[in-house]
């Protein structure tokens, strides 16, 4: 509890004694004498105005500077008039309850703000800046230039994005990516600031500055998330503006214009009664309720998902993705690795580490992928000693001398111009068939991984309700078909160019009926356009890719698929709390205020009204913020 | 030109008042008003003296909500 909320509580406190001294003092039965009444009302003014006095200054403020209808005016109208009628007791427990309200909402919202942006907070406080004698000074990470040396030890946090100079270590991620599975680091590896160090002492050699580090665009992104303000906020700003005026004017006319009119006809204007249930109707009128509950459920959404390792920019794209029927998304890097790898070997007559060995002697001069690859399957150094005669038959292979046998690897032109008979393969990928002193010697598949987790993403978007799931390739044909059959995606569309992808989403769109949206999920690099097409751009993989945090308006911060179910999940319990809160506080509040116009509903149940259901609102908010078990 | 300002406000109604009154000041062009991160973005017109304009935003803040703080 901070300072004003203290005082509040004594205010509180010290009113709720007087109020029952009082009340043993005076009893229930009006005073017989005149004297004895004004003592009465003199002695009720005291607990009165030590709670609510200052309801009663921002009343008169309010009205002051013209913008009379809020909550303080609505009290103070309402506990002035039920004092005026002489309903001691009433007056001030409806300022007394206003205020526990007031102070539990404060309190309540106070602590779940700082829960969430706790959960949020990766900020760094300080970096260790190694000088040339070897001594630390501690700096803030503002004041550290690119290319200073910092040191990070055990426990803390990354300060500034950077390369590993010396030293290795563990690195959790999870603030970042929400995975809770370690990295190990090592030197020679770029590190993103706010992961937290485990177990070793880094040295890093600063690549940016702190304002463009990982951690500040990710504090910069999560804390204006609000900016971008949802259907459901505008909404509920906009009811609040026309709402309170139009309860007061209500009031007023249940005040005075149904006595006059009973009076007109003939009648008991009865006032006492009328002026009694407008007071509660203004009780129960506050709209704060929702006015905070949505803003906080967003908020308690947007947090939860960041700390699930789903990054979002604004209130309103939570509110798309829950609508997302169809989802689309870019094959390579997001379904699958993204790395050319060998994934399979045939050997004929030879030993399957041989023919590796060989073929990635005869590929070693090239610097294409897939040689790359191949090298990297080896995973020896190459004695170039051993290679001899070295030719490269563009488009089809090389054909190389190695340990005095002739090696021919290439794709299937090649072993038709040697004239080499070679057992066709079927698998998807790129073969290369190796043949030794002319005879064929078996192939080399080098494909693309599918992401382990791939299956499980496309089958869980099903059961989040997704409609279709289509799939953009620029790869050929038939690895991209064979990709979305062992997947279970609905549909393929292959060699397409970048261009052809933005025209693919908007065909969709155009299917796509009025409350279904269309999400795209690309890794970020290359397909800004297809991002910012969409109704929602979702990058993956995104740590540290400047260019994907730009353009998506949702980054997954690792790559895996699976979590674009889990977004869409989230945001779909957000969006129920939101509809929840909504209905709930709208919901009551009008059959309280019906109630409370035919009589039945009095000054206790307009109280429940206000602080019950802004108590039960926010409540129900906080719920947002656990998303472990979606 | 943008800048952040720390505020201090209880409520959610009050800040998206004091974000309309921000909005209203001259000299400023747009304003954000975070209650959960009791921060004020506020965009200044091109040319604008950043501290009398803050110094009317403040002003015309408390109109409207009295208890409301801006750290400038």
């Amino acid at each position: 509890m901070n300072k004003k909320q203290k005082k509040v509580l004594i205010r509180i406190i010290i009113s709720f004694v007087l109020l029952i001294v009082l009340r043993f003092i005076f009893g229930e039965e009006e005073p017989a004498t005149d004297t004895m009444k004004v003592a009465k009302f003199l002695a009720y003014l005291v607990p009165y105005l030590i709670v609510g006095y200052d309801v009663l200054l921002k009343a008169f403020h309010g009205v002051k500077n013209r913008r009379p209808f809020d909550e303080n005016f609505l009290m103070a109208i309402a506990t002035v008039g039920a004092m005026m009628l002489s309903d001691y007791q009433e007056g001030c427990a409806v300022i007394l309850f206003y205020q526990i309200g007031e102070l539990f909402q404060s309190y309540a919202v106070g602590k779940s703000r700082k829960n969430i942006s706790d959960l949020m907070d990766i900020r760094p406080d300080y970096a260790f800046i190694e000088k040339e004698n070897g001594d630390l000074e501690k700096v803030d990470p503002d004041e550290v230039e690119i290319g200073s040396v910092i040191v990070v030890k055990p426990g803390e946090k990354v300060p500034l994005d950077g390369i590993v100079t010396e030293g290795s270590s563990s690195l959790n991620t999870a603030a970042l990516t929400g995975e809770s599975v370690p990295r190990d680091i090592k030197a020679g590896e770029e590190i993103t600031s706010g992961c937290i160090n485990l177990t070793g002492i880094l040295k890093i050699k600063t690549t940016k500055e702190f304002g463009e580090s990982t951690v500040s665009k990710i504090l910069d992104l999560v804390e204006n998330a609000s900016s971008k303000k949802s259907r459901s906020e505008a909404f509920i700003s906009r009811f609040a503006k026309v709402y309170t005026p139009a309860v007061c004017y209500a009031a007023l006319a249940l005040a005075v214009v149904v006595p006059v009119a009973n009076f007109v006809m003939g009648h008991d204007p009865n006032w006492g009664i009328w002026v009694y249930r407008a007071l509660t109707f203004l009780v129960i009128s506050c709209p704060c309720a929702l006015v905070i509950s949505i803003p906080l459920s967003f908020f308690a959404g947007i947090g939860g998902a960041s700390n699930a390792g789903v990054l979002v920019k604004g209130s309103s794209y939570l509110e798309t993705l829950s609508m997302v029927k169809y989802v689309m998304f870019d094959k390579t890097g997001t379904m699958t690795e993204g790395v050319f790898e060998v994934t399979d070997i045939k050997a004929e007559g030879i030993d399957k580490d041989r023919l590796l060995e060989l073929t990635a002697y005869a590929e070693s001069y090239s610097t294409h992928p897939i040689s790359l690859s191949l090298q990297k399957a080896y995973g020896k150094a190459i004695d170039k000693k051993r290679i001899g005669d070295v030719k490269e038959i563009g488009g089809k292979g090389v054909t190389a001398v190695i340990d005095g046998v002739t090696v021919a690897a290439g794709n299937y032109k090649l072993m038709d111009e040697l004239g080499i008979k070679y057992t066709t393969c079927e698998d998807v990928g790129t073969i290369v068939y190796v043949a030794i002193d002319g005879k064929y010697s078996g192939h080399i598949l080098i494909s693309d991984r599918i992401k382990e987790t791939a299956g499980a993403a496309i089958s869980k978007l099903k059961h989040a309700g997704i409609k279709k799931t289509v799939m953009l390739t620029g790869d050929a044909k038939k690895a991209a078909e064979a990709v979305a059959a062992k997947l279970g995606i609905d549909q393929v569309y292959s060699e397409l160019l970048p261009a052809d992808k933005v025209s693919k989403v908007e065909e969709v769109l155009a299917q796509a009926g009025e409350k279904e949206k269309v999400a795209f999920v690309g890794d970020g690099i290359n397909d800004a356009p297809v991002l910012t097409r969409a109704d929602v751009g979702i990058a993956m993989g995104a740590l540290g890719s400047d260019a994907a945090i730009e353009a998506a308006d949702i980054v997954l911060m690792d790559d895996n698929p699976e979590k674009i179910a889990k977004a869409i999940k989230i945001s779909k319990k957000c969006m129920n709390i939101v509809y929840e809160n909504i209905y709930f506080a709208i919901g009551i509040k009008l059959i309280c205020l019906a109630l409370g116009a035919v009589g039945i509903a009095n000054m206790w149940a307009a109280i429940f009204a206000d602080v019950g259901v802004m108590v039960i609102a926010v409540l129900n908010a906080i719920r947002a913020l656990y998303t472990k078990n979606l | 030109m943008k800048k952040s300002y720390k505020i201090e406000v209880d409520c959610a109604n009050c800040a998206n008042l004091m974000e309309d009154a921000t909005k209203k000041t001259a000299g400023v062009k747009d304003c954000v008003v975070n209650f959960m991160t009791q921060k004020m973005n506020v965009e200044f017109d091109e040319g604008a003296d950043v501290a009398s304009v803050m110094e009317n935003v403040v002003k015309n803040c408390k109109a409207v909500e009295e208890d409301c703080e801006i750290f400038l």
